[in-house]
Parts: C-alpha cells; structure tokens; sequence
C-alpha cells in the first residue's frame, strides 16, 4: 500500500505506484493521513510506504510523534527532498534547510538516494529496518535521482 | 443522549468488527464496557483514528471496521472526510461522536456548537451515506443498519458533553497495538 500527495518531482513514480497491480495507492488531502494509513497498513499486516515532499514530511510530523513513534509503527517515508543545492524555486528553500535537521531531532534514521544503481536495494534495507525496529525510516530522494535540469 | 449508552447499545454489534477509537472519553468509555482485542485505542495524535480505520478497511475488504471519531479529532483532519469518499470502502463506519466541544481538555466549544454541520460536510465530501441521531434507539439502529450494509457511511451522533472521571486505562498503549495487531493476524489465518 502506498499513500502519496503529488508534487513535481513525485509525478512520475506516483505513476507507477497506480499502474502496479501488486500495490494499492491512496491518494491523500494531507501528507498525516498517510500515517493513520500505514498503520492501518502494519496493523492488517500489508506493508506501506508513504511518499512525499519534505514539506509533505514537515505537515506529518505530529502524527509521526504520537502515532508512529508512541506506538511503535514502522513508516517507510520516501521524501523528495526539495530546497538544497540547485534549488530554484524559492519556495522550497526554507524546508530544504531545516529537513536534515528535524530527521535529526526526531531520531528517524535517513539516507540519502542520489543515483539509480542501488535504489531497489537501499529502498529494501530502509523497509527492512523500518520493520525490525518498529519506528519511521525516510529515505530523501535527491535532486541527482529525481530531476533533469 | 450519552456517549456512554450509545456504545452499550451496541456493544455486541461490535463482536465480529474491529474497533478503532479516538482518546479521551470514547477511549475510556468503551474499555470500562469491557475491553476487546479487536479494540485499537489511539490515545493521541487527533484526527488519525478515521485514516487508520481507512487504512485497515482497504488492506482488509472482508473485514467489517468501525471508527468512533469525535468532532474535535475530525475537524482536525476534515480532508480525511474527502480521502474516505474517495475509496469509500464498503466495510467501513465511521461514527462521529458530536458534544460540540473539546470535552477531555476542559470543554473548549468546538465549531460544531456555533453551527458547522458534520453530517453536510461528509456528504459534501462525497461520502455515500451520511446521518445525524440524537436519540440511542436511532443510534443503534443506524449502526446495525451500516455495519450490516454495503456502503461507507458517516454517522454522527449528537451526544450531551459528559464523559468519565478519568482517562487512563489498565491497558498500555503498546500492549492494546500489539494485542490487536496479533488479533487480526490470526482472524487472516483463520
């Protein structure tokens, strides 16, 4: 199952999510929803993932402290990250500045994906330790993975 | 009418359905009615309950899944009403305990008391079936009539602002998470 709220970069893999007929995507109004959905998820025992903007990320974050971390329910949180290094649209350059350090604050592992050689294996490590350890796990996806200028 | 007769009332409707509720009253409410494995209380992270129960009701057609939200939880997540509507999963209830206040934080009135019409959101919302009761007898009836029936309905339930004493259960948050995820898990093998 997975939950996602449009942006640029996300189109395309959005996409895929709603062709593949081995998942099921829910379109949300708001990123926390999704939080609601993957424990909904977690509890039927069908693995989620959640994909957004980390603005998307900034808008779930009380639903990630006292849903998913209260409760111990793992999150596989894909987030384009937005605002950094090459940025032009201005918009985004306040949440780009302070992701890193909210991921930090909240004690959610991350990584970063940055090249297509090993998203399915870096992707599969992050739903892997999400389920073992029983608590959100993002994954940021770069502007190098996601965007041709 | 009271919140507390309401779930009484249909206490054993309730039997063969998984149970997500709000914090606070309804939370405690139901569990001094006599707790369930297949009861899932969230005890914080307002407007979540009605997106969990989503969830639970798509990953798990068979499976009848009832929510008992509160107007404060879901005019936090209004836009839960549209994303519901969307799927409008036919195994799904959504009941909405309405006291027009934020009773377990000292009675806050809520929008609902200066006029906002739940019932006409999620209607406007595209949810298929949507009531508002005021008497426990239509309560129970309408609860009866959307568990057994085959369309995603909204209930709201116009109940007085009372609620128990205290809040605090005897059973833990991460025992009732694990209790009901361990519940469901064996109602799949069965």
């Amino acid at each position: 199952m997975v939950s996602a709220l449009p942006e640029t970069w996300l189109v395309h893999l959005i996409r895929f999510a709603d062709e593949d007929p081995e998942m099921t995507l829910v379109r949300l109004a708001k990123e926390e929803e999704g939080v609601g959905i993957s424990a909904g998820a977690h509890f039927a025992g069908v693995k989620s993932a959640m994909l957004m903007q980390n603005h998307g990320f900034m808008a779930s974050i009380n639903g990630i402290v006292s849903f998913a971390h209260l409760y111990k329910i793992p999150l596989l949180m894909l987030i384009s990250y937005r605002g950094t290094f090459g940025e032009r649209d201005p918009w985004q350059t306040q949440g780009g500045n302070v992701t890193e350090p909210l991921l930090r604050a909240l004690a959610i592992p991350y990584f970063f994906l940055d090249g297509v050689e090993r998203v399915t294996k870096r992707i599969r490590q992050a739903q892997t330790l999400a389920e073992s350890s029983l608590q959100p796990v993002a994954v940021l996806l770069t502007r190098d993975l996601m965007w041709e200028e | 009418m009271l919140r507390l007769d309401c779930l009484r009332s249909v206490y054993s409707e309730l039997e063969n359905c998984l149970v997500v509720t709000i914090m606070g009253a309804v939370a405690a409410e139901l569990h001094s009615l006599g707790h369930r494995p297949s009861f899932f209380y969230l005890q914080h992270a307002m407007g979540l309950a009605s997106s969990t129960g989503l969830g639970l009701a798509l990953c798990l057609p068979e499976q009848e899944v009832i929510v008992f939200d509160g107007d404060g939880s879901l005019l936090m997540n209004l836009g839960s009403l549209s994303t519901m509507a969307r799927y409008r999963p036919r195994n799904l209830v959504h009941v909405v305990f309405d006291n027009e206040s934020l009773l377990s934080v000292g009675g806050f009135p809520t929008a609902t008391s200066t006029g906002t019409d739940l019932e006409g959101i999620a209607r406007a919302a595209g949810v298929p079936r949507a009531v508002t009761v005021r008497s426990v007898e239509n309560f129970k009836l309408s609860v009866s009539e959307a568990v057994h029936g085959n369309e995603l309905t909204t209930i709201i339930a116009k109940v007085e602002a009372t609620g128990p004493s205290g809040y605090i259960t005897d059973v833990s948050l991460l025992e009732n998470r694990f209790q009901f995820r361990r519940h469901i898990q064996s109602l799949r093998k069965s």
